[in-house]
């Protein structure tokens, strides 16, 4: 307590140059915090994904479709309780600069195997089902587009092409919890496919991927195989994963972006250290003297070790602590900003914990060349520096 | 002081040639080099003398001729290359380091030429770092700071930094805070080099007052021989040797 008295006091040293210290490592915290936000924002998807949540998909690529006729053969397997399924459908809306997920799906089952995607009242979902062109959108794209119920959205296709009009007919949420995508557009496949079907299209009766859950996830992979077998020597073998795979397949694409990213937020760090170790180095270095009268006085080395160390996890404290609380507003910014490429983008308990992990370590770290210079010193030689 | 220290004490007091009582610093075939590159350089050479308690004892000499090497050895901030140093009766060249430095807390006042205090303490403050190192409490700590800062004429400069005050009050603070512990000796080296003539004199003037009413050990290094005429008695240094 009483070397803590001493750190403070050293505060009032050099105050431009501790708050230049701080607000270096103030802003280096801020960008490693928006570096790990942006990184957890790309594993979101498969970190939200639920662990009873399996997808079948085709086994050579996503893009290739399903029949829709698999739906009551994967719902017959042992263990499959609820089945649904989706279509990427996407298209231009407005502008085509401007992404959120547009999807096909089928009304009935969806929103129970999406149980955490709540559909604000009932009767939206029963317009969903009976209106041929009705569509739910999340509250995110509703608030941004300024969307009420009835109004009509044009969308441009181009996996499916033609004018594409869809009656606004309910919304959903995450009711409160963030960690919920609220920028899908979700419409009945019913009228994609009757559109397929007149254009004697190949794709029609065709799906993109069947979502299902299961009764017990200890026996995820045995009813995977199940699911696989079955359709092992069709046109269309399929490949069965958890919905975390099934995420992490489309995060893999960005993989080497994603290492650089991880890359340069550790390098972050080590500008942090460096900021600070310069700051150490020269504070301790024009204290050599003082170091040297205050071992006279009698304080030992591990005093000063105490001084050194804890001046430096202090300074380091206060930048860090500056640093993130700055980055609050500007995470919110971003996440208004780029709802679309991000839905969800928010600071992670655990991106905090590795700040402060990272703040004194980087506190400790610079302070080694000054503990080094000021213990190994000896006294005399301390009194005759002129610094 | 800690049990190792006490155990040096009491080992200490045992030996022969550290009797008697009057004698508070015994110095024995003390020499001391240091090593610049390959080449020894001899900085005192087998010196041997006596301190009683109660002593004001000036040390002078040109440069170079170990006075304040001496001084730094008695006060335990460097180590002998040869000899003994009994301190009340406790042989200081036998403590590690820390040892050392619990002991200079309780035993040693330094006063320097250019005073060092800390520049971002106030007065009080600067007075107060000896006790941080005690298990004095915050109030007992105040009680001992308030009594030497008024002892060296500086109690209503307590709030002042370094900066705020004068070179000759510098060193009273420097003074006061060598004293706060209430220690056996004080070593001072040059502790007027730095001041013009009053302020000098009020320092050497304090210096005694210490001396004379508070029984108060100085051993002062000093090239003024205005401020040596002041202490009881000289040794003169010349090439590491008294001379």
């Amino acid at each position: 307590m009483k070397i803590l008295k001493l750190v403070l006091k050293n505060f009032k040293r050099h105050k431009l140059r501790l708050f230049l210290t701080i607000g270096g490592i103030g802003i280096t915290v801020m960008a490693f915090t928006l570096l790990r936000t942006v990184l957890y924002a790309w594993y979101a998807g498969a970190d939200v994904a639920a662990a009873d949540r399996v997808i079948t998909r085709h086994a050579v690529s996503f893009i290739f479709p399903l029949p829709v006729a698999y739906k009551h053969q994967i719902a017959n397997i042992k263990g499959v309780k609820k089945v649904t399924y989706a279509t990427w459908f996407q298209g231009i809306y407005k502008d085509k600069n401007q992404f959120f997920p547009r999807m096909a799906i089928e009304p009935e089952t969806f929103f129970d195997v999406y149980h955490e995607y709540k559909v604000k009242e009932k009767k939206h979902l029963q317009d969903l089902i009976t209106k041929r062109n009705g569509c739910i959108v999340g509250v995110k794209i509703a608030k941004e587009y300024n969307l009420k119920i009835g109004d009509i959205m044009v969308v441009d296709g181009d996996i499916y092409p033609g004018t594409w009009q869809f009656e606004v007919v309910g919304f959903y949420s995450g009711e409160g919890n963030k960690k919920i995508d609220e920028t899908w557009m979700v419409f009945n496949w019913n009228y994609l496919n009757e559109s397929l079907k007149l254009q004697n299209s190949n794709s029609a009766n065709h799906i993109g991927w069947y979502v299902f859950k299961i009764d017990d996830i200890k026996k995820t992979a045995e009813i995977s195989n199940n699911v696989d077998n079955l359709f092992k020597n069709s046109f269309a073998p399929t490949k069965t994963e958890t919905e975390q795979a099934f995420n992490q397949s489309f995060i893999s694409m960005s993989e080497s972006i994603i290492a650089a990213l991880e890359f340069i937020s550790f390098v972050i760090i080590g500008i942090l250290t460096l900021v600070l170790a310069n700051t150490m180095v020269m504070s301790s270095r024009e204290r050599i003297k003082e170091y040297a009268v205050m071992k006279t006085i009698g304080f030992t080395a591990k005093n000063i070790v105490t001084l050194i160390i804890g001046e430096s996890i202090f300074i380091s404290l206060i930048g860090g602590i500056i640093g993130t609380l700055i980055s609050f507003p500007i995470v919110e910014g971003i996440a208004e900003a780029l709802s679309r490429f991000f839905p969800i983008f928010i600071i992670q308990p655990s991106t905090l914990i590795i700040s402060v992990v990272f703040i004194i370590f980087a506190g400790i770290v610079s302070s080694i060349v000054p503990v080094m210079h000021a213990t190994k010193m000896s006294i005399v030689d301390g009194l005759r520096h002129i610094g | 002081m800690n049990a190792n220290s006490d155990n040096l004490i009491q080992q200490s007091q045992n030996v022969e040639n550290v009797e008697s009582n009057n004698t508070i610093v015994s110095i024995q075939s003390l020499s001391k080099s240091y090593w610049r590159e390959k080449f020894e350089i001899p900085v005192l050479k087998n010196i041997s003398f006596d301190i009683p308690k109660g002593e004001f004892l000036a040390l002078m000499g040109p440069s170079g001729s170990g006075k304040t090497t001496l001084l730094n050895l008695i006060a335990g901030i460097d180590k002998p290359s040869d000899g003994k140093i009994f301190v009340n009766n406790v042989d200081i060249s036998l403590m590690g380091e820390s040892q050392l430095a619990n002991w200079r807390t309780n035993c040693i006042g330094f006063i320097f030429q250019f005073y060092n205090l800390i520049p971002v303490l106030n007065a009080y403050e600067n007075v107060e770092l000896p006790l941080l190192l005690t298990k004095l409490s915050k109030k007992e700590r105040r009680e001992r700071v308030e009594l030497v800062l008024n002892i060296v004429g500086l109690s209503d400069r307590m709030d002042h930094s370094p900066k705020q005050l004068s070179g000759g009050q510098q060193q009273r603070v420097a003074i006061a805070r060598a004293i706060v512990t209430d220690p056996l000796l004080i070593v001072a080296d040059e502790p007027t080099g730095d001041l013009d003539k009053h302020s000098a004199e009020e320092i050497m003037l304090l210096l005694q007052e210490l001396n004379a009413e508070l029984n108060k050990t100085i051993i002062m290094v000093t090239h003024d021989p205005r401020a040596a005429e002041k202490a009881h008695s000289i040794r003169h240094f010349d090439k590491g040797e008294l001379s």
